[in-house]
C-alpha cells in the first residue's frame, strides 16, 4: 500500500484567521494524517489583502498521506491557498530603480508576495542621494518550484505601474 | 571576384583595405558624397586618400557603382530604421542585375528581411550578412552549421559601447554621465550614443538572429527593448554586494526577441569587460556554446564581411 510509496517534500500555503489557537488547529490534521513537519513559516506581519495571516508550511508525507493531510485541513476550514510538491525552491534576485519610496516599497514588497509564488528573504535599499531622489532596491526572494515566471510577470507589472525600472535576472541560465 | 564597397566608414574602408590581401578586386567605392569605379580595379589606397583630402572618394554618382562591373556588392552604409533605406534600394539594385550582396548595413535584414529574401529568391546572387550580428564573432555562420532548428536559444552582449558603460561604472564606482564622457573622449562611444545606450543596435542584432533562426517575420516592432540610461551607481553596488552585476543582454528564445539590462553572475561567462561582446547558443546536441570577441572595429568587422564574400561562387 502507500507505505511502498517514496515520502516527498511538500509545502503547504495557509491563510489563517488572525485569532488565537489558529495556527495549532492549522497543524493537527498534518501531524493526525501521518506528515511529517518540516518547517513553519509564520509571516505574522504580512497580512493579506483579506486580513489574513499567511504561513507557509512545509512537510514530508507519501503522496497518498499528503492528499489526505490537504483534504483533512479542508474539512476543518483551514483555507489552503495552494499545496503541492516541492522539488527545490528557486532564488530570485532583481534590482528595481525608480522613486521607490516615494511609491511606497512595502506595498510593492507585499503586492510581490501576494502573487503566491514568492517570498522575500531580504531587500536592500540603497538612496545615495536622499529618498526623494532615484534609488535602487536588491530582493531576494524564494519563489517555488516553477513559479519563478509568475513572480517576475508580478514584479514587472507592479514596477511599470509605479513608473519603476526592473533589472531581471538573465532567463535560462548564462551562469556558467 | 570583384567588389563594390558602399559606405566608406570603418567598416567600408577596412574592407576595401583588406580586400587585395584576400585575393578580390575593388572595382568601385562610394557613399553619399561620391563614387569612384574602376571596373578594372580601383587603387584602394590612392581612392582613400582622395576621401582624405577632398571629402569625397571620386567624382561619379553611386548610380555608378551599382552599375559597373562587380561579383558581390558589399552594402557597408549606415544603418537605417523602418523603410532601412538607401540600404535597401542596393540591395534590390544588385539581386535585380543577378550580383551577390554582403551586408554590414544592420537595416534591410533586420526591417525587411522578408522582402529581402524574396528579392534572393528570384536573383542569381545570395545575401549573407554574418556581419550585422556581433562584428567580428562568426555568430551566422556557426547557427547556419548547428542548423537554425537546432538552436534554441540565443543571448549576449552584443553593443560594445553600453557593454564598456555599465563594465566602468561597476568597477569604478562612478555614475553613467561621467562614464559616457570618458567612453565619448575614447571614442567608444558616439557623440549621440542613444542608438547604443538605448538598446536599438543590440535589439537589431537580435531580430536579425530571429530572423534567421525562425526564419523571417521579425521587425524592430516585435523587440522588447530597454536601455542602460536609467541604471545608477547604486543599483550596480547593490548588485556587486550580492556577487553580480548588470549586464545589457539580447536574447532570441521561444519567439521572443528582447533586450535589457539583466543581472548576471559578477565573474560568470556573460559578464564581459570592456567593448568585448560575447554570443551564447544553446543548442539540441551540442549543449552550451559562448563565442566572445571584438563586436565592432572597421577591420574586425571587415573579417566578417570578407568571410561572406569567400563563400560566394563567381558569377558570370
Amino acid at each position: 500500500m502507500s507505505e511502498s510509496e517514496p515520502v516527498r517534500a511538500y509545502t503547504v500555503r495557509l491563510e489563517l484567521q488572525d485569532e488565537p489557537g489558529e495556527l495549532l488547529r492549522a497543524l493537527e490534521p498534518i501531524a493526525d494524517n501521518g506528515g511529517n513537519l518540516l518547517s513553519i513559516f509564520h509571516e505574522r506581519g504580512n497580512i493579506t489583502p483579506r486580513g489574513h495571516i499567511p504561513v507557509e508550511v512545509d512537510l514530508e508525507a507519501t503522496p497518498e498521506r499528503f492528499e489526505e493531510v490537504v483534504d483533512a485541513l479542508r474539512e476543518n476550514g483551514v483555507n489552503v491557498v495552494r499545496a503541492g510538491a516541492e522539488e527545490y525552491a528557486e532564488e530570485l534576485v532583481v534590482l528595481l530603480v525608480g522613486h521607490l519610496v516615494d511609491t511606497d516599497l512595502s506595498d510593492t514588497l507585499s503586492r510581490i508576495e501576494d502573487c503566491g509564488g514568492a517570498s522575500i528573504d531580504d531587500v536592500a535599499l540603497s538612496a545615495p542621494d536622499g529618498t526623494d531622489e532615484l534609488s535602487s532596491a536588491r530582493i531576494r526572494m524564494d519563489t517555488h518550484a516553477g513559479a519563478a515566471e509568475q513572480a517576475l510577470t508580478t514584479v514587472r507589472e507592479v514596477a511599470d505601474e509605479k513608473g519603476l525600472d526592473v533589472v531581471e535576472p538573465l532567463a535560462g541560465g548564462g551562469d556558467a | 571576384m570583384k567588389l563594390a564597397v558602399l559606405g566608406v566608414g570603418a567598416v567600408g574602408r577596412s574592407v576595401a583595405e583588406l580586400a587585395g590581401e584576400y585575393g578580390h578586386t575593388v572595382t568601385a567605392l562610394a557613399d553619399s558624397s561620391g563614387a569612384a569605379v574602376d571596373p578594372d580595379g580601383l587603387d584602394v589606397a590612392a581612392t582613400l586618400e582622395r576621401k582624405a583630402e577632398t571629402g569625397a572618394v571620386g567624382d561619379d554618382t553611386i548610380d555608378a557603382a551599382l552599375d559597373t562591373s562587380y561579383d558581390a556588392l558589399v552594402e557597408a552604409t549606415p544603418t537605417t530604421l523602418d523603410d532601412a533605406q538607401p540600404g535597401f534600394g542596393h540591395v534590390e539594385a544588385a539581386l535585380e542585375r543577378d550580383r551577390h550582396v554582403v551586408l554590414a548595413n544592420k537595416g534591410p535584414v533586420a526591417e525587411r528581411y522578408d522582402e529581402v529574401r524574396a528579392l534572393e529568391a528570384d536573383s542569381r546572387g545570395r545575401v549573407l550578412f554574418e556581419a550585422t550580428v556581433a562584428g567580428a564573432i562568426p555568430t551566422l555562420s556557426t547557427v547556419r552549421s548547428l542548423g537554425p532548428e537546432r538552436v534554441s536559444a540565443v543571448r549576449g552582449v552584443l553593443n560594445g559601447t553600453a557593454n564598456f558603460v555599465l563594465s566602468r561604472m561597476a568597477a569604478e564606482g562612478l555614475d553613467y554621465e561621467h562614464v559616457l564622457a570618458e567612453a565619448q573622449d575614447l571614442g567608444v562611444a558616439e557623440a549621440d550614443p542613444s542608438f547604443d545606450v538605448n538598446g536599438t543596435d543590440a535589439a537589431l542584432k537580435c531580430v536579425i538572429l530571429a530572423n534567421v533562426l525562425y526564419d523571417g517575420g521579425y521587425t524592430l516592432d516585435d523587440a522588447e527593448v530597454a536601455g542602460i540610461r536609467s541604471i545608477p551607481g547604486s543599483a550596480l553596488e547593490l548588485a556587486a554586494e550580492d556577487g553580480r552585476t548588470v549586464r545589457l543582454i539580447g536574447e532570441v528564445a521561444d519567439g521572443d526577441v528582447r533586450v535589457g539590462p539583466r543581472l548576471v553572475p559578477e565573474h560568470g561567462t556573460l559578464a564581459v569587460g570592456g567593448t568585448t561582446n560575447i554570443v551564447q547558443l544553446e543548442t539540441e546536441h551540442a549543449g552550451r556554446l559562448n563565442i566572445s570577441g571584438a563586436g565592432a572595429g572597421g577591420p574586425e568587422t571587415a573579417s566578417a564581411v570578407l568571410a561572406d564574400v569567400g563563400l560566394l561562387e563567381p558569377l558570370e
